[in-house]
């Protein structure tokens, strides 16, 4: 009997240590609870200038699924309607006004750059027709989307006034799901053209002198030549800023086309807009110069998208270094022909 | 002329949501879009309020700025209104709008947004007043039958007051002073760039 009370108490008592334990804790958090952290129960009631102040917008709870309904007020929408009322315009227009302006007056002084030793007759391919695909697939769907995304910014003053409401409404929904769409295949040319021409365009020894020269841009006796290979540095630097425009664009694209997607808060979307607004109108801007220098500006540029083939004495000119290479390549492929002659 | 406005006296407000179901019901807003919400501030806490927030029909309407077809057009009484044949559902006025109020049905892929629909002070759109297509695509128009919009009819508490500016603004005003305290007209200083002194 008394073995059987002792090893009894003993359970109790192994049994009480962590209970005592378990009791205490319980008994701080109890009172942890009980505390006021943070909150003034004689605060007064909750003031709207002052919630303003402190986080430039009223956040509470709601009791319907839309979660970003829970934001009261956010007034910071009127910096946002600044800036897509008058900035936006005025660095659109100076961005993009000004480069044709500026090109204008560089053609009216100089003229395009034209071939010196005339042509040859002979052609060399430039671009394959992978390379010319890719870039027209790009090119293409960049005007389009330049054009009807200008159309959201300018169209309200410009074309609203000449179309009327209900016909500037109708070919503005349609922009913006050509828009929409078009972007797709935009991400596709970009990305395949980054993979494509990313080798050819690492800075090298040779661009120093380019850049020292402007590329002969400015001589008006074209005499100047700057060593280049199959991308001058001129072209590098247009390469990687459509590179670094292209991304900035696709990514605050997408996140405007899935708006609020993956807790995106009012405030991310207007961000987005700003960026996908201000880098739209540089990147305009950017392909206005590209396609200047492409026809206007330089003879027999154009051909070498178009045909994919060039004059052999504009490759000696405009790029000596990749000529050079592809002389060589043709003289081995051709040394290879000879020591497997067909039969 | 009146100038509409409306008020949510948030000291009154119970968070009981009729204003939501009044307003759904009168206008048989389809599912997911909400014109009016009811949102709670410091729940739980001591100082919790909650406020009934819509469209607040702002003087020099941010939405009407940043649109990009020019959609809306202001009614004689100062009541924000927009053409759904005009918009094109590019969800600009919601980025603009200080209240959340823009709301827009999911259609199609991606997150495509069909034409915006939002509070109308029960006044309709610009359809003929009443009319079948003003009903289908802006639900009632009470204010054209001499009606006040029925979401600060149906409330319980009275906290949501709803007409002419001046008015509300007598009555807020009235209660503060009797009561002894008032947490101010949420919204007016960003809709309307004034307050009302108490």
């Amino acid at each position: 009997m008394v073995g059987i009370l002792a090893r009894l108490s003993t359970q109790v008592r192994l049994a009480a240590a962590p209970l005592a334990l378990a009791v205490i804790i319980a008994m701080v958090s109890l009172v942890s609870a009980q505390q006021p952290t943070s909150v003034d129960p004689n605060a007064a009631v909750v003031s709207e200038q002052q919630m303003l102040k402190e986080l430039n917008k009223i956040q509470g709870l709601g009791t319907i699924p839309d979660k970003k309904s829970y934001v009261l007020e956010h007034p910071a929408g009127r910096e946002w309607r600044e800036f897509r009322t008058v900035t936006l315009k005025w660095i659109g227009g100076i961005a993009i006004i000004g480069m044709v302006l500026v090109l204008a007056i560089f053609y009216l002084w100089r003229g395009p750059m034209r071939v010196k030793a005339g042509y040859s007759g002979v052609k060399i391919l430039r671009f394959d027709v992978i390379e010319r695909f890719i870039h027209w697939l790009t090119a293409s769907t960049f005007i389009v989307l330049g054009l009807t995304g200008l159309n959201i910014t300018f169209g309200r003053s410009l074309l609203l006034p000449i179309l009327g409401l209900q016909a500037f409404s109708t070919w503005s929904e349609a922009a913006k799901y050509t828009h929409n769409y078009l972007s797709f295949a935009f991400t596709i040319g970009v990305v395949v053209m980054f993979l494509m021409w990313l080798g050819r365009n690492f800075p090298t020894a040779a661009d120093v002198t380019w850049v020292k020269q402007a590329g002969g841009m400015f001589d008006k006796d074209d005499s100047t030549h700057a060593p280049a290979y199959k991308f001058n540095a001129g072209q590098k630097m247009l390469f990687w800023l459509i590179m670094m425009a292209s991304a900035a664009m696709i990514v605050t694209g997408f996140m405007l086309l899935f708006p609020f997607y993956y807790g995106l808060n009012i405030g991310d979307m207007e961000l987005a807009e700003v960026f996908h607004g201000v880098v739209g109108m540089l990147f305009v801007s950017l392909v206005v110069a590209h396609i200047y220098l492409g026809t206007l500006g330089m003879e027999g540029a154009f051909e070498a998208m178009s045909q994919g083939t060039v004059d052999v004495n504009w490759a000696k000119e405009h790029h000596n270094l990749w000529y050079a290479e592809e002389v060589q390549g043709g003289a081995k492929s051709r040394a290879k022909q000879a020591m497997h002659p067909a039969e | 002329m009146a100038r509409m406005k409306f008020l949510c006296d948030a000291d009154r407000c119970i968070e009981c949501n009729a204003c939501v179901t009044a307003c759904k019901n009168e206008h048989e807003v389809p599912w997911g879009i909400n014109r009016r919400r009811v949102v709670t501030l410091n729940d739980g806490k001591p100082g919790e309020r909650s406020v009934s927030m819509a469209c607040m029909h702002c003087t020099d309407a941010p939405c009407a700025a940043v649109c990009p077809v020019d959609a809306f057009y202001t009614t004689v009484d100062a009541v924000v209104l927009h053409s759904k044949d005009i918009c094109i559902g590019c969800g600009y006025c919601f980025y603009a709008c200080p209240f959340g109020a823009p709301q827009y049905p999911k259609i199609g892929n991606f997150g495509s947004r069909g034409k915006m629909d939002k509070c109308t002070f029960c006044a309709g759109g610009p359809e003929a007043d009443n009319s079948k297509e003003e009903y289908e695509k802006y639900g009632a128009n009470r204010l054209a039958e001499g009606k006040l919009p029925l979401c600060a009819e149906m409330c319980s508490t009275k906290s949501l007051l709803a007409g002419d500016g001046d008015v509300i603004a007598k009555i807020y005003k009235a209660r503060v002073t009797q009561r002894g305290y008032g947490s101010g007209a949420w919204g007016w200083q960003t809709a309307y760039h004034e307050s009302i002194a108490t």
